[in-house]
């Protein structure tokens, strides 16, 4: 005991000496994590209030109806207060679906184009410009798509969708250049941007041995591309593209601006529909009477729900894949 | 012997041919992906360019039929309403930022690491949604309030994860040497190392504030929009994007010519902010090496 006692005192010094510190150096530092911690609390607090105040809104919404019948009715129609979102989750479904179909072959290609075929300032450079996409708001890719996008689908892409593909369900009937189709490649340009850069650092994580082995094998830069660049980041992309689906589902403004806003089930793409989203941002400042406003609370949920668990497994997806990489 | 020779030339040349059509395919794929760009830009600079004049910046709107009027109601709601979310939400995001990347792993920080993820994936209109039920409904009126934390919302997880992110790359041997003088822990956290990597923090703030200048659905039924200048947090506000979609969704040409114009501003706005904040973190990059 006697041989410490010199330390404890130089201790008891040090934490006395000059500014005198109320607080010994541990205490502060337990109080700084102690509000930080809080901080961290807040913000979850903040986030489990959202999904209350979400709930208890749509409550009533979701006595009256019932959750499933909810999403299985297709029938909207606010003047009579009958409430189904079955038009809605229909509308996101397609639009999206047209998204990722349109967005992740182009993404991938982007994505190869820049870590494989381009290097060094122009990489970059190009790169920069996809970023740039992602950046312009929603609004203003609405207001282009109602006024340039719109009338080249009806005019030219639809006509050329008719006369290749005119047999399928899907590319049939009269075009108006505001719906579905046009809300799909909306989505699917907004979406690139993220796909691209995910799937950048996927390609990224490759070992570049790989790659040199199989050049060395004598493969030309395409086999080397599929062979060790492509198998191996297969569920790295896929991650990617759902994480660019999660984006998409949830898209508003440049959707509402350019789907056309009408609550029907149409086979052809041609045809105006509505999304969750949309269908939210047109009627919500609108909505009178307290069954309408919580009928759009509760497609809010699902929305809500269904962004959620998309962005759950993408998340899961792209973790074990950059776990299996690492190793 | 010479048939399979003759063969494995003929693969060799169709390999080849493969390759360069691969090839070409990834430079079009290219092109296709970089194309909105260019169209969206072009397209706002023709149409919107033209109407850019200090009217436009210094008056509000005028009646519906008379020509003039501008967008300053909508320039200044943006700017109080985005510079209220980033006053709330930017230390909150970088106290949180720090909580994840300074602090082993515990139930809080796994469960703030989930939270911030979720409210990152929320799609804007459900923020919006939320803004309404929390500010708009107790206090029976839009206000521009509800806007600025329905923003900030937006804000906040962005500037949390690119904190954490960037605090990480800091090197331990910072972080032992600051410890090692004798400095209490929380003092090496803030005056060293976030300090330290204040410029790159800044870029993930520029960035998030860029993102939140540009969102309409989160204020769509918050701040709701007006067409007088406010400078009152507790009344409706007007927003460049809420006052674009409102003009453009209208049957008047004089009001879709200012929705254009209002677009090539906002559009200067955000991509400014964005190339400005990739430069700063380029030019600081660059230095370093």
């Amino acid at each position: 005991m006697k041989e410490n006692l010199p330390i404890d005192k130089a201790q008891k010094n040090f934490d006395s000496s000059g500014s005198s510190p109320l607080l010994s150096y541990k205490s502060q530092d337990k109080l700084a994590l102690y509000l930080l911690k809080g901080i961290g609390l807040f913000i979850i607090f903040i986030l489990a209030l959202m999904i209350y105040l979400l709930f208890d809104m749509s409550s009533l919404a979701l006595k009256e109806y019932g959750l499933t019948s909810f999403i299985k009715t297709d029938w909207w129609n606010p003047v009579e207060d009958e409430f189904g979102a079955l038009s809605f989750i229909y509308g996101t479904l397609v639009t999206s679906a047209i998204a990722i179909v349109v967005a992740a072959p182009l993404s991938i290609a982007m994505a190869l184009f820049l870590t494989v075929v381009l290097r060094g300032a122009l990489a970059k450079f190009l790169g920069l410009l996809v970023e740039l996409i992602a950046a312009i708001p929603s609004i203003v890719f609405g207001l282009w798509g109602l006024f340039y996008l719109a009338p080249w689908v009806k005019n030219s892409l639809t006509p050329f969708l008719k006369t290749t593909l005119g047999f399928l369900p899907l590319f049939q009937g009269p075009s108006f250049g505001i719906g579905l189709l046009t809300a799909g490649i909306i989505l699917a340009i907004m979406i690139t941007p993220t796909i691209t850069s995910l799937t950048r650092e996927v390609f990224k994580a490759i070992s570049p041995l790989q790659k040199e082995a199989a050049l060395g094998l004598g493969a030309t830069k395409f086999e080397m591309i599929k062979i060790a660049i492509l198998k191996p980041s297969l569920s790295g992309i896929l991650g990617a593209c759902v994480l660019g689906l999660g984006r998409a589902l949830g898209e508003t403004m440049a959707v509402a601006m350019v789907i056309g806003n009408s609550p029907v089930i149409s086979k052809s793409l041609f045809a105006p529909g509505a999304t969750m989203a949309s269908i939210i941002a047109n009627e919500y400042a609108e909505a009178e009477g307290e069954l309408h406003l919580s009928a759009l609370c509760l497609i809010a949920i699902v929305l809500f729900l269904v962004t959620f668990i998309v962005n759950f497994v993408a998340r899961m997806v792209i973790w074990r894949n950059n776990r299996r990489v690492k190793k | 012997m010479k048939e399979p020779m003759k063969d494995s030339m003929r693969d060799l040349k169709l390999r080849k041919l493969k390759n360069k059509l691969f090839h070409m395919a990834l430079v079009l794929s290219a092109l296709i992906v970089i194309a909105p760009l260019f169209l969206v830009v072009l397209y706002l600079l023709g149409k919107g360019a033209s109407g850019v004049n200090l009217d436009f910046f210094t008056e509000i709107p005028k009646p519906v039929g008379e020509p003039g009027g501008g967008m300053l109601h909508a320039i200044v709601g943006t700017f109080i309403m985005v510079t209220l979310g980033s006053l709330i939400s930017i230390p909150v995001g970088i106290l949180a930022g720090v909580l994840l990347s300074e602090f082993e792993k515990g139930p809080i920080q796994t469960a703030l690491r989930f939270a911030t993820d979720l409210l990152a994936g929320v799609p804007s209109i459900v923020i919006g949604i939320f803004g309404y039920l929390l500010v708009v409904v107790p206090f029976k009126s839009f206000s521009a309030l509800a806007g600025a934390l329905s923003l900030s919302l937006i804000i906040l997880p962005i500037v949390t994860r690119s904190t954490e992110e960037i605090l990480k790359l800091v090197p331990n041997h910072v972080r032992e040497a600051g410890l090692a003088l004798g400095i209490p822990r929380w003092k090496v956290i803030f005056f060293i190392i976030v300090r330290g990597s204040l410029s790159k923090l800044f870029t993930g703030i520029i960035l998030a504030i860029s993102r939140a200048a540009g969102e309409t659905a989160p204020l769509l039924f918050t701040a709701f929009g007006s067409l007088y200048l406010s400078y009152n947090v507790k009344e409706p506000m007007a927003s460049l994007p809420v006052q674009i979609y409102n003009y453009a969704i209208s049957p008047f040409d004089d009001w879709q010519a200012q929705a254009w114009t209002a677009a090539f501003v906002l559009i200067l706005i955000v991509l400014g902010l964005n190339l400005t904040a990739r430069l700063v973190f380029e030019i600081k990059d660059y230095k370093r090496k």
